[in-house]
């Protein structure tokens, strides 16, 4: 086993391991913080399938990332109010239950991934950063005004959703939940790395030319990364709104991008467990430092600038060093 | 021309005609026709700035002409892009290797062995281990002596290996011509000569338009060589043709054949 499959199995371990530990001292509030960086991670291996395999520098991830939000919302709140959602052509009801609420989150947020991703893909460089950043500020002052849905004040749901078999009511139960998924995702992102996509999308980030007179088209490879990516980062965002019984349009803001983003650098662009990594330190230091001082993110700042000028590769890369090619 | 060889009536594999690009009041294509008939190698050589890179780009589909028309196998491609080329047999080299760096030399070839297969690209399975790609990359690899530096990564190679792997690459493509662009560049003379070899056998394959600087290798390789300068092809004949032709020593072999 290389060291960084045995770095990554001990950070998913310890992850594991502490919301465990807490429980036994019984402090569910550290099961929380386990359950959100879990949640914010599962965003991050999102948005690493677009930035680090496939070099598309997304700043606009919170928008899959909110609709995952509103569509647990909007079908939790109409559940809770006995409304149907609409009843033409078919009868469709708000729903409490989590595998379906997952569904439509990832339904919505790969279909706004594949619009925004086959407009913002014909640009790239600043000009994609830009554009996904104006897509997602778009949706952030849609969700403002749609008062419909709590406008800007969000909606609250009363009672978490449930899932089959479990009570996730029960903190440890719901981190279960959210551990589960993403391990899943990690195992498929990794499986996606190595496959013949995988090399085709990491090749096209490296030299777009060559894959183009290979026969291969650049622009379909990042469009189905964009989209798979925007689709687990909607699935975190579900699962974030659930974790608050709350969504609001904090959730669709540029800043939730930047946060995203700096999991991944964080932890090292493009490592596996880089969101992992990233989610976990930068609840920790929110926690920690947050406690001394609410202007915390200097310290952040720092960090990160120490990261970008010193470990390209993030905490993982100054750990571990260059990633050797996958075998 | 060579018509010894060329006695029954083939079809070229590559014809150009009557291309154009200027850009402004440049004309970096100016009227400029030729073939590439199977089993041949058609050198292409000018001065720098003569236009062979606006000229390479356009047959390859990255650039579109002003006026003229591109025909790949008999089918007019001139409004298709680089992909469909590629698809069609066009395997191309480039001058400026432009591989995939952060890979190993193993998976670069795969890369373009996945892109000839013409399957899916599937999303779970490891594409490294995938029996027949794996195959035809190794044999690629092999061809040009660089199996042995498989695992290497391609940064770590150098000049003359990168070079070596740009071939190995168009190789894997089983194209139906190459388009090669200045592939001895860089390379010291035995490497020059090996290569040299490689493309004298290579040709029976596939036809080979050959770009490049080194005329030692020119006149050993082709079986007709075009001239162009400022955009337009001025002669195209065989080696000693183009030797003894006036204009071209004028223009471009003059300095060189003083002595």
């Amino acid at each position: 086993m290389g060291r960084e499959r045995l770095f990554n199995l001990a950070v998913i371990l310890a992850l594991l391991a502490v919301p465990l530990l807490a429980l036994a001292l019984d402090e569910p509030f550290v099961i929380t913080l386990a359950t959100k960086v879990a949640i914010l991670a599962l965003a991050g291996v999102g948005l690493n399938i677009a930035l680090g395999l496939g070099g598309l520098v997304s700043l606009g991830h919170a928008a899959f990332f909110g609709i995952g939000g509103y569509a647990m919302g909007i079908l939790a709140a109409h559940a809770q109010n006995y409304e149907p959602l609409f009843s033409w052509p078919f009868l469709f009801e708000g729903s409490n239950q989590m595998p379906l609420i997952w569904l439509v989150a990832v339904l919505a947020s790969a279909a706004a991934a594949l619009v925004i991703g086959a407009l913002s893909l014909r640009t790239s460089g600043v000009y994609f950063i830009m554009i996904t950043l104006a897509f997602g500020q778009m949706l952030y002052y849609f969700a403002i005004s749609w008062s419909a849905y709590g406008g800007e004040d969000g909606l609250s749901i009363w009672v978490r959703n449930e899932m089959p078999g479990l009570n996730t009511l029960i903190p440890i139960q719901f981190f279960g939940v959210c551990f589960a998924l993403l391990c899943g995702a990690l195992l498929f992102s990794a499986r996606l790395a190595g496959s013949g996509f995988g090399l085709a999308l990491s090749a096209a980030r490296q030299t777009e030319e060559r894959v183009e007179t290979v026969g291969l088209q650049p622009f379909k490879l990042r469009l189905v990364a964009f989209v798979i990516s925007g689709a687990i980062t909607g699935l975190a965002g579900a699962l974030f709104a659930d974790l608050n019984r709350f969504v609001s349009p904090t959730m669709l803001s540029w800043h939730t991008s930047g946060e995203i983003m700096i999991f991944v650098i964080l932890g090292g662009v493009g490592r596996l467990y880089g969101p992992v990594v990233g989610a976990a330190v930068y609840i920790l230091l929110e926690h920690l430092l947050g406690g001394i001082s609410e202007y915390w993110q200097i310290f952040l700042g720092l960090l990160l600038l120490g990261m970008v000028l010193f470990a390209r590769g993030g905490l993982i890369g100054a750990l571990l060093g260059r990633e050797v090619a996958h075998d | 021309m060579t018509d010894t060889s060329l006695s029954p009536p083939m079809q070229p594999v590559l014809r150009v005609e009557h291309l154009s690009k200027s850009f402004g009041a440049l004309k970096a294509s100016n009227d400029v026709s030729l073939d590439l008939y199977p089993g041949e190698i058609h050198a292409l050589i000018g001065p720098n700035g003569a236009g062979k890179s606006t000229l390479i780009k356009q047959i390859s589909g990255g650039l579109q002409p002003d006026m003229g028309r591109i025909e790949l196998l008999g089918h007019d491609v001139t409004a298709l892009d680089t992909v469909a080329r590629a698809r069609m047999g066009l395997g191309r080299t480039f001058q400026i290797s432009s591989l995939a760096m952060e890979f190993s030399v193993l998976q670069n070839a795969v890369l373009g062995a996945l892109g000839a297969c013409g399957k899916s690209l599937g999303f779970f399975r490891n594409v490294m281990k995938d029996k027949a790609l794996l195959e035809v990359a190794e044999e690629a690899l092999s061809r040009v002596g660089l199996l042995q530096a498989a695992q290497q990564r391609t940064a770590d190679l150098s000049h003359g290996q990168r070079r070596q792997l740009e071939v190995a690459v168009a190789l894997t493509l089983k194209p139906r011509l190459f388009l090669m662009d200045e592939p001895m560049a860089g390379l010291g003379a035995s490497g020059s000569k090996e290569l040299t070899g490689f493309l004298d056998q290579l040709r029976y394959e596939a036809p080979i338009l050959l770009v490049e600087h080194d005329m030692d290798a020119v006149f050993a390789l082709a079986d007709r060589i075009s001239v162009l300068v400022y955009g337009a092809v001025i002669a195209t004949g065989t080696a000693d043709e183009i030797r003894n032709h006036p204009e071209v020593r004028r223009a471009y072999l003059g300095e060189e054949d003083e002595t």
